[in-house]
């Protein structure tokens, strides 16, 4: 007995579209089953992690403050997917952007600089993501070097940079030894939407990548270009698309999303550079991407959803006192169970009696 | 080898069941019937034909008779008995051996120990070897058992897959389009061995395309048409025009070639162009020149792998030659030029795969006509796709090729064969390029579609554009080409007028028996 997997010959549009709200569900059974084996009620952890975090006004602003760096980034790893190039450093490219973008508050730091410091900052930030996603484009397009060991490697790098910087060079001398850099300047902060809320511009920023994306992924030759690398590499070249260029150009978009999300989240929320900025925002955002079907409308959605798992994280890390590792296990789940049901959209199941060793050669 | 000593006897066994018989065979998927009803014997003995267009439901019948399909319909008797074929280890037991028309062989193992990894695990190299130089003696398959599989010709790699299937004990072998990728001369060495087969007693069921060939080697044949059967008759009593009739439905035009001006300026010129391949075990292209006259059809043709796919790219642009001289479009230096470029220049191009390289399998007509003309005007504005030209666009191919469809703007996956090589030749010829390369214009393209390319090809070249076809089909050559050169080992032959040349000096040029010595396997 084996299990053969059969393309399907026309994958059905409902069940296309059906797909990603099965896995979530999927996840969520098997999130209870790892929650009743830590010995707490599944439903009470339904509770916590999802239907208060939906009633409460406070956390709904916060999930949108948490989906803003997931939409951003998801919408630029999106454009890498698609030409089937595997930007998986995006968080690397967060944390250089949030340090870029940084340099400005910084220098400017108790001086009566102007208006000009945000838009710095958020230049600077999305330049240095896309410096440091084009390391691992130069390294594939020039010596074919695989771009989803260099962008992971990468993360590291720019984590260690970072936490050296706030150890260091840029410690607060009045933080009382803590590792963390002066709180920014107001004109070094992200204007609030809300007064006394903590929702920042940045979502409006995320707003404008998904609509943009839409337009250029679905209406452009560039969108076009991208798709025809991703599907059929052969028929790009055959079209005179560059594939070093095409790889050169993603990894710029979505490394400079990614370091624009790092600024934006660090001039919008955070308010100074500390050692921990993310809680693995780059590596969500992947799993975003794909909940979103790489559909810049549906990473709005698939980024507002694994928001709500952060948020529902740190209520079940207080309430139920489940450990944080439990909500990166549970997005870990939920890729899993979004790549099954994409298989099982493109793929039916077959079981086949009779193992192939058995040689009808020997019949004779 | 017992089973089939004890049958052996001289032609066709005429008494009794037929060694398999197909009856009321239908299969079904979705709204498609690929099988209707269809019957189907063979006798021990016998060199059955199975012919019929790209569609008509062959690949489908093969399929369930190897066990890989269950029928919706209809049984299967084997010597009388009826029998369920539930997958190929059944029908292998059985003794249905099967060829492929792909070769599934490891480039970089010995040919020995090949056909050693398709047979128990318990015998040795030495036995398996024995065993293959047994069958290779007894049916004239002649291949070096020591030798790496990608030094071997298509030739040799199909007499590997042959004694792999003849090591299985067969009773019933299957051969799919086994000449598609012979030389002449291999394909009588095939024909031989064939032969021979039958003459001991096996069956076998020869699926091709080449009409001439089913008429000299098959006794019967069957012929399907959109999933039935049209007809059952005997070849050698048929002509081959009659045949071509039953299995397209309508009677066939030959291209009306006309002959090209020998005097046209010429429109594409390949100066001393040499290129590294590019894969391991590819082929490398040696100092080659060529000249393609306005007005003109120069073929050139050859063995698969010998370079043409090298030269493809090179002439496309695909690949960048060595210096802007080597390649020349209407006088101009194009050879540091990309793809898109040497189309703004006037050229246009069809490489040999349909699906993947000329067009995106999973991406509708509309948005394939991008594929070769989003540089050269009408279809993007600032960057913007044209939707609505993109479809007028395809609307125009589909109408004026006769490309047949299902839905309005189908995936390119979705047509047939023969149908999206209609659309791919007529994306490039409604532009009315100056310059055409087409790689394998007709490969696996039925009868009627094949008919249509090769005219719109003479066409265009009437119309004065100079025609560049690189072919491994002979007689296609001969049918529209003024003029004909021979691709072999990444060298190309000077190219002669088609009606100095017979098919026997071509045969032998594509076997590079015409080159000096020492450049062939110079790996």
């Amino acid at each position: 007995m084996r299990i053969e997997l059969q393309q399907r010959q026309a994958p059905s549009a409902i069940a296309r579209l059906l797909a990603p709200v099965l896995a979530l569900a999927a996840a969520f059974l098997l999130g209870g089953v790892v929650v009743a084996a830590m010995g707490r009620s599944p439903l009470a952890a339904l509770d916590v992690y999802v239907l208060q975090p939906l009633s409460d006004p406070w956390a709904l602003q916060e999930m949108v403050v948490k989906a803003t760096p997931l939409v951003l980034i998801a919408v630029g790893l999106s454009f890498c997917f698609r030409a089937n190039l595997w930007n998986i450093g995006a968080e690397g490219q967060f944390v250089v952007g949030a340090i870029c973008g940084s340099t400005v508050a910084l220098a400017t730091h108790g001086t009566e600089a102007g208006a000009w410091v945000l838009p710095a900052m958020l230049l600077l930030g999305t330049l240095g993501g896309m410096a440091w996603a084009s390391v691992p484009a130069f390294l594939r397009a020039r010596f074919g070097v695989s771009e989803i060991l260099t962008s992971l490697m990468l993360v590291y790098v720019a984590e260690l940079i970072l936490d050296y910087l706030v150890r260091g060079p840029w410690r607060d001398p009045k933080g009382f030894n803590f590792p963390q850099s002066v709180t920014f300047d107001e004109a070094a902060t992200l204007p609030f939407l809300t007064d006394g809320g903590r929702l920042h511009v940045g979502i409006l920023m995320a707003l404008v990548a998904v609509v943009v994306a839409f337009v250029v992924m679905g209406h452009t030759i560039f969108g076009y270009r991208l798709r025809v690398t991703g599907e059929a590499p052969r028929a790009a070249r055959f079209s005179g698309f560059s594939e070093p260029r095409t790889t050169f150009i993603v990894f710029a978009i979505s490394g400079g999303l990614a370091g624009l999300a790092g600024i934006v989240e660090v001039a919008g929320q955070i308010g100074q550079l500390k050692p921990s900025i993310s809680p693995g925002y780059g590596f969500t955002a992947i799993i975003v991407a794909f909940l979103g079907r790489l559909n810049p409308f549906g990473i709005l959605l698939a980024g507002l959803v694994m928001a709500l798992t952060f948020i529902g994280g740190e209520a079940a890390q207080i309430t139920l006192r489940l450990p944080f590792d439990l909500t990166r296990t549970f997005q870990g789940i939920l890729l899993f169970c979004v790549l099954g049901a994409d298989a099982l959209v493109t793929y039916r199941v077959r079981l086949v009696r009779g193992a192939p060793a058995q040689a009808a050669g020997r019949a004779a | 080898m017992t089973e089939l000593g004890a049958t052996a006897g001289a032609g066709a066994d005429e008494t009794g069941p037929p060694l398999i018989a197909m009856h009321g065979i239908t299969k079904v998927f979705g709204s498609l019937v690929a099988n209707d009803h269809i019957d189907l014997a063979i006798r021990a003995g016998e060199i059955h034909a199975l012919l019929g267009e790209n569609g008509a439901g062959k690949s489908t019948l093969v399929k369930i008779l190897y066990g890989l399909l269950e029928p919706t319909e209809g049984e299967i008797r084997w010597r009388g008995e009826p029998v369920r074929l539930a997958g190929p280890q059944e029908a292998r037991s059985l003794g249905i051996g099967m060829v492929f028309q792909h070769f599934s062989l490891f480039e970089n193992l010995t040919v020995a120990e090949n056909i050693a990894a398709a047979m128990p695990p318990d015998l040795s190299l030495a036995e398996v070897a024995a065993k293959a130089r047994d069958v290779s003696g007894q049916y004239g398959l002649s291949v070096d058992l020591d030798r790496p599989v990608w030094t071997l010709s298509a030739g040799e790699r199909q007499r590997i897959e042959i004694i792999r299937c003849l090591l299985q004990d067969p009773r019933l072998i299957v051969l799919d389009e086994p000449t598609s990728v012979l030389t002449p001369q291999e394909a009588d060495r095939l024909f031989v061995t064939l032969e021979r087969l039958a003459a001991s007693g096996c069956a076998i069921l020869y699926i091709s395309h080449r009409l001439e060939e089913v008429r000299r080697l098959c006794s019967s044949a069957t012929i399907l048409r959109a999933g039935r059967v049209v007809a059952t008759i005997d070849p050698r009593a048929v002509s081959a025009r009659e045949i071509a009739g039953l299995m397209v439905g309508t009677a066939l035009h030959d291209v009306v070639a006309g002959r090209g001006a020998a005097e046209g300026a010429p429109r594409l010129v390949v100066r001393g162009l040499s290129l590294a391949s590019e894969k391991a075990h590819g082929q490398a292209l040696r100092d080659i020149e060529l000249a393609v006259r306005a007005g003109e059809v120069l073929g050139i043709a050859g063995v698969a792998g010998n370079g043409q796919g090298e030269l493809f790219a090179a002439l496309s642009g695909e690949r960048l030659a060595h210096g802007p001289d080597v390649v020349a479009i209407d006088g101009k230096p194009v050879g540091h030029l990309g793809v898109t470029e040497r189309r703004r220049l006037g050229a246009a191009f069809v490489p040999e795969e349909r699906l993947g390289h000329g067009a995106v399998p999973d991406h509708r007509l509309a948005e394939n006509t991008l594929l070769s003309r989003h540089g050269t005007g009408g279809l993007v504005s600032r960057g913007f796709v044209l939707a609505d030209a993109t479809r007028a666009l395809a609307t125009r191919i589909i109408e004026t090729f006769d490309v047949r469809k299902e839905g309005a703007d189908p995936r390119a996956r979705t047509l047939s064969g023969g149908n999206l090589q209609k659309f791919v030749v007529g994306r490039e010829i409604l532009r009315e390029p100056g310059v055409l390369v087409v790689n394998q214009p007709t490969w696996g393209v039925d009868a009627g579609a094949a008919a249509l390319i090769r005219q719109a090809l003479v066409d265009l070249a009437r119309s004065g554009s100079a025609v560049l076809i690189i072919s491994q089909d002979l007689d296609e050559l001969f049918e529209m080409a003024d003029r004909i050169a021979v691709i072999h080992a990444g060298e190309l032959s000077a190219p002669e007028a088609t009606g100095d040349l017979t098919r026997e000096t071509v045969g032998l040029l594509m076997t590079g028996a015409a080159a000096p010595k020492g450049t062939v396997h110079a790996h």
